[in-house]
């Protein structure tokens, strides 16, 4: 049960990279990132790391989305501005 | 009514990058202005410049580093195998004279707190080298300033004071107290539970982080200034460098430093490791709010 | 090896055949992309997928985190902590990496009104000229 837990899991985190990148919109690339982060942290809880999964969990899916979004709104990028 | 609209469609234009008036005019000018730096034949170029051949060496190239990184992962020792290399005398080392050496609960805390503090010094060394780094490029100083940018800078911040989000400031006020606690908590416990002075520090940073997206910058400037940034982060980094060097002195390892250990699961145990735990807290911390500031505004 | 002993055998190596598939997409993306923000969001892919090739390695199956238990003494009954350590400091070093990359990216943008690294290699070039 547990290994089908973990499969789904590193699915959602293979899913969540290749749509993080292959998006249009910045913005959408910036928040499905920010979802990888949070998929990550409960695979370092399942592998018995509860201090990564803490850590991961602030800084992974909180301050870095908040440094990119910052960085959106500097280079006008928060309008449906298309990629490419 | 009409009011309450407009100021709406500000604020909107605002979350979405917009500015209103001439300073949006003049960055299109500006931009166009750059754009006329393309020469004509953009396509030929580009196509010169990455061109096929690019492609196909990125493709090969990557596609060999992960046929021959699959390959090496088919021969390594199976997932959670107990007999894993990895797992030998360092290990057991730390974590059966780990609670006796070191004091601490934590194994993890106890390693990169004691064993291998060292490593930790220069890690929150790379902090501060990485916040100093951001400073040197982001901060408005003589000669990083551009005209129109101020223009909407000052049209940001009076947007800010206006349109002051009451339900984001009695959710901040409610929860920010919760966030700055547990991320103390976090801090002081690391050496006898999950945490640590890394996850701790960034939990309080996302807490001023918080209060400085809901509030204003200006109010967190009330009692967190360049000065205290400075003096902060110095002060930790010192007083890490220090109780380390002090633990170097009397011999690194296993020897006597006459700190008490104390008695583990107590909160004043395991010697250094609050003290450095503390420290690290507070460089984290005080990075995360820096970073955050200085790419909103450029300057702390 | 047949079909069987294969499947076996990449079910039990799952989070190491996810963290090579995750540094092959981040790799891709890094040298593929012409926008920057997509670059560092790619680098920072492939930041965690050695991450997570690190702590794989130290995970051991029915063992419990390394905070001391009362009564629970002895190498066997915890996991490996060396990993864990190695990427806690890993994680928020990657972090302030990735700020710099970006004030890097803000700073270009100031000066060349674009992220795609392209353009910016013509204009850099028609400037050189």
């Amino acid at each position: 049960m547990s290994i089908i837990f973990e499969l789904l899991l590193i699915l959602a985190l293979i899913i969540c990279a290749i749509a993080a990148l292959g998006s249009r919109r910045l913005l959408v690339t910036v928040v499905i990132f920010m979802a990888y982060s949070l998929i990550m942290s409960i695979i370092w809880a399942l592998l018995q790391s509860p201090d990564l999964a803490i850590t991961e969990a602030a800084v992974g899916a909180g301050v870095t989305g908040i440094l990119f979004f910052m960085t959106l709104k500097k280079i006008h990028a928060l309008k449906g501005t298309k990629d490419e | 009514m009409s009011k309450k609209t407009d100021a709406l469609r500000r604020f909107s234009g605002w979350v979405n990058g917009e500015t209103a008036g001439h300073a949006a005019v003049h960055r299109e000018a500006a931009r166009i202005e750059h754009k006329k730096l393309l020469p004509e034949l953009d396509e030929q170029q580009r196509i010169r410049l990455f061109s096929w051949q690019y492609k196909l060496v990125a493709l090969v190239v990557c596609l060999t580093v992960v046929a021959v990184l699959l390959y090496t992962v088919f021969h390594l020792p199976l997932f959670g195998d107990p007999e894993n290399p990895a797992v030998n005398e360092v290990v057991q080392r730390y974590v059966e004279d780990g609670l006796e050496e070191t004091g601490a609960v934590n194994m993890v805390a106890g390693m990169i707190l004691d064993y291998r503090a060292f490593d930790t010094f220069g890690e929150s060394s790379v902090l501060f080298l990485a916040v100093t780094s951001v400073m040197m490029l982001l901060l408005r100083d003589a000669k990083n300033i551009v005209r129109d940018e101020d223009v909407q800078e000052e049209h940001e911040r009076i947007i800010e004071r206006q349109t002051s989000d009451i339900i984001l400031q009695k959710v901040t006020s409610l929860v920010m107290p919760c966030i700055m606690l547990f991320g103390a908590y976090v801090v002081l416990n690391g050496h006898i539970s999950p945490g640590g002075g890394f996850s701790g520090g960034a939990v309080m940073g996302a807490g001023l982080i918080l209060l400085g997206a809901s509030f204003g910058i200006d109010k967190v400037r009330t009692f967190f200034t360049m000065k205290t940034f400075r003096r902060i982060t110095s002060t930790a980094l010192l007083c890490y460098a220090a109780s380390k060097a002090y633990s170097f002195f009397t011999g690194a390892n296993g020897l006597e430093t006459g700190i008490p250990l104390g008695t583990p699961g107590a909160i004043f145990s395991s010697g250094l490791i609050l003290v450095l735990d503390i420290c690290v807290g507070m460089v984290v911390a005080c990075t995360m709010y820096g970073f955050y500031v200085l790419f909103s505004r450029g300057e702390i | 090896m047949d079909l069987h002993a294969f499947l076996t055998k990449a079910v039990s190596l799952r989070f190491e055949i996810a963290a090579v598939i995750l540094f092959g997409i981040g790799f891709m993306n890094l040298m593929l992309r012409h926008n920057l923000i997509k670059k560092i969001v790619a680098f920072n892919v492939m930041d965690s997928s050695v991450f997570l090739f690190l702590a794989s390695q130290g995970y051991i199956d029915g063992r419990i985190a390394p905070i001391a238990r009362e009564g629970i003494v002895g190498a066997e009954h915890y996991v490996n902590p060396i990993p864990a350590g190695l990427v806690l400091t890993g994680i928020v070093v990657s972090v302030s990496v990735s700020a710099f990359f970006l004030a890097l990216v803000q700073r270009l943008y100031k000066h060349y009104h674009t992220v795609d690294f392209d353009e910016i290699m013509i204009m850099a070039k028609k400037k050189v000229d």
